[in-house]
């Protein structure tokens, strides 16, 4: 479904990613690790649009957000980057939730503004996505008032409110401790028990290997291995088995 | 010094009602001057802050002429000069609220441009991937976060505007402090600057109370 293939990016003339390929199926969740600086959050970044590539090609269902023929790269026209942009939800580190809304505004903000619903259509799934992430009783909240874990799970929750076909994750539990890092993770793994499709950028190995479809491994802004998780905890690559090891 | 008003009610209800109706005028000064230097200011932030040089540099000369030189005499050089370049005349009224809403557009923008600033690139972010227009995000996310922000330093201008007032009477603009210097000096008693003070007080400490609500009511979130 979705498919970045030989992507390059560098910063002020440092090539952080080196021509990686990954391709997402519809209902697959695909995590990638990989060393810290090795270019996990700036593919993710790039994916979501926050960041442009220098040379590559990703597409979205039919949709081409970006191509790079004989060495040319085009970037689709703002209509259809922004129709990409609404079929894809991203979970960051810091959560990023607005302060001065409440958790029911976070989440139908979006879909009311950005999507013109109804707001009785929007706070009626707002409600049940609250539900379903364990928050129903913090509806009114605001975020300062929630602890770091509850935060993340709004910010899923106001993400996956705005109906998307993936959802990126970029790391999504690194701020929080070991307690609430497994509330967090409970939540993304009830989300793959329902086939959503996610790309997320992990610490967790043991999350990975266990609800993952399929795990990339990359350092120095190359794939150095990628497979089932059966396939990289039992690597015969010597560096897949160190970081793996250490991890 | 002798008493004059303070002895004589028929005297001093004189005194007040012809200083109230300049502190009106003063009033008049300070609300156009908000109403003008604030969607200016904001503006000016944007223009401050932007990419392109050829906008930011005479922006920032701008702010810089503004924030450097007295407001006194940059009052009396508009005062002067506009008459010089317009075809019509303009009322001096007119020029006072010129001058204090080009100056005060110059710190607003300031003020505005250091809370812009301090919000969070990742509410951009969230913003962004959430579809937000550029537009929405401004005034949807970041605009009701750097109101909270600026609201302080913004108090302690609207307190300084409300004193910086006085200075329309150097233009002779009928307002409190030109009226009270006119009645000392007709009288020969200090008494009319008493009831100035007290009148600016009063303004200052409603002003002063307003900022606090306004406070209070943003105090919802952090
Ligand atoms: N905006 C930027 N400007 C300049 N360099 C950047 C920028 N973003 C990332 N980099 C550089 O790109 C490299 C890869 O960064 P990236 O954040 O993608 O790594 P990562 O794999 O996500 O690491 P981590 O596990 O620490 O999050 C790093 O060397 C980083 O310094
Ligand atoms: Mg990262």
């Amino acid at each position: 479904m979705l498919t970045a293939k030989d992507i390059y990016k560098g910063f002020d003339g440092l090539g952080v990613l080196d021509g990686i390929s990954i391709n997402i199926n519809k209902g697959e969740v695909v995590a990638l690790i990989g060393p810290s600086g090795s270019g996990k959050s700036t593919l993710l970044r790039c994916i979501s649009q926050l960041e442009r590539v220098d040379s590559g090609t990703i597409t979205l269902g039919g949709d081409v957000l970006c191509k790079t023929e004989n060495g040319i790269l085009k970037y689709s026209d703002e209509a259809t980057q922004r129709k990409i942009m609404l079929r894809m939800g991203m979970v960051f580190q810091s959560y990023n939730l607005f302060p001065h809304m409440s958790v029911i505004q976070n989440l139908i903000d979006a879909p009311v503004r950005v999507k013109r619903e109804s707001k009785k259509s929007a706070t009626e799934r707002a409600l049940a996505i609250l539900e379903k992430v364990g928050l129903s009783d913090k509806a009114a909240q605001y975020p300062y008032q929630l602890s770091g874990g509850q935060q993340q799970r709004v910010a899923i929750a106001r993400a996956l409110c705005m109906q998307p076909e993936i959802l990126c994750f970029d790391e999504p539990t690194s701020a929080l401790d070991p307690e609430l890092t497994k509330e967090v993770l409970g939540v993304i793994r009830s989300l793959a028990k329902e086939h959503m499709t996610m790309l997320i950028v992990t610490h967790e190995m043991s999350f990975a290997r266990n609800v993952a479809d399929y795990i990339v491994f990359m350092e120095g802004g190359k794939i150095v291995e990628e497979g089932k998780p059966e396939q990289l905890f039992h690597s015969d690559n010597e560096r897949t088995r160190r970081f793996i090891g250490e991890s | 010094m002798t008493i004059k008003f303070f002895n004589d009610s028929e005297r001093l209800g004189r005194l007040v009602s012809l200083m109230l109706s300049g502190a009106g005028v003063t009033l008049s000064i300070f609300f156009l001057t908000l109403l003008f230097a604030i969607p200016l200011g904001m503006l000016v932030a944007q223009g401050r802050m932007s990419k392109r040089l050829p906008v930011r540099a005479p922006v920032s000369f701008y702010i810089y002429i503004m924030r450097s030189t007295p407001l006194m005499l940059q009052l009396m050089f508009i005062y002067f000069l506009l008459p010089m370049i317009l075809p019509f005349r303009i009322d001096r009224f007119v020029a006072v609220v010129f001058a204090f809403s080009i100056n005060y557009a110059a710190y607003f923008a300031e003020i505005f441009r250091s809370g812009i600033t301090s919000i969070p690139l990742g509410q951009y972010e969230a913003a962004k991937v959430l579809g937000y227009t550029k537009v929405q995000t401004f005034f949807r996310i970041i605009l009701p976060q750097v109101i909270k922000r600026v609201l302080l330093p913004m108090a302690n201008e609207v307190i300084t505007l409300i004193k910086d007032t006085a200075l329309a009477s150097t233009v002779a603009v009928v307002e409190l402090m030109t009226i009270a210097k006119k009645q000392v000096s007709s009288s020969s008693s200090i008494e009319p600057y008493f009831v100035a003070i007290i009148m600016y007080l009063i303004l200052n400490g409603i002003a002063e109370q307003l900022c606090k609500f306004a406070e209070k009511k943003l105090n919802y979130y952090r």
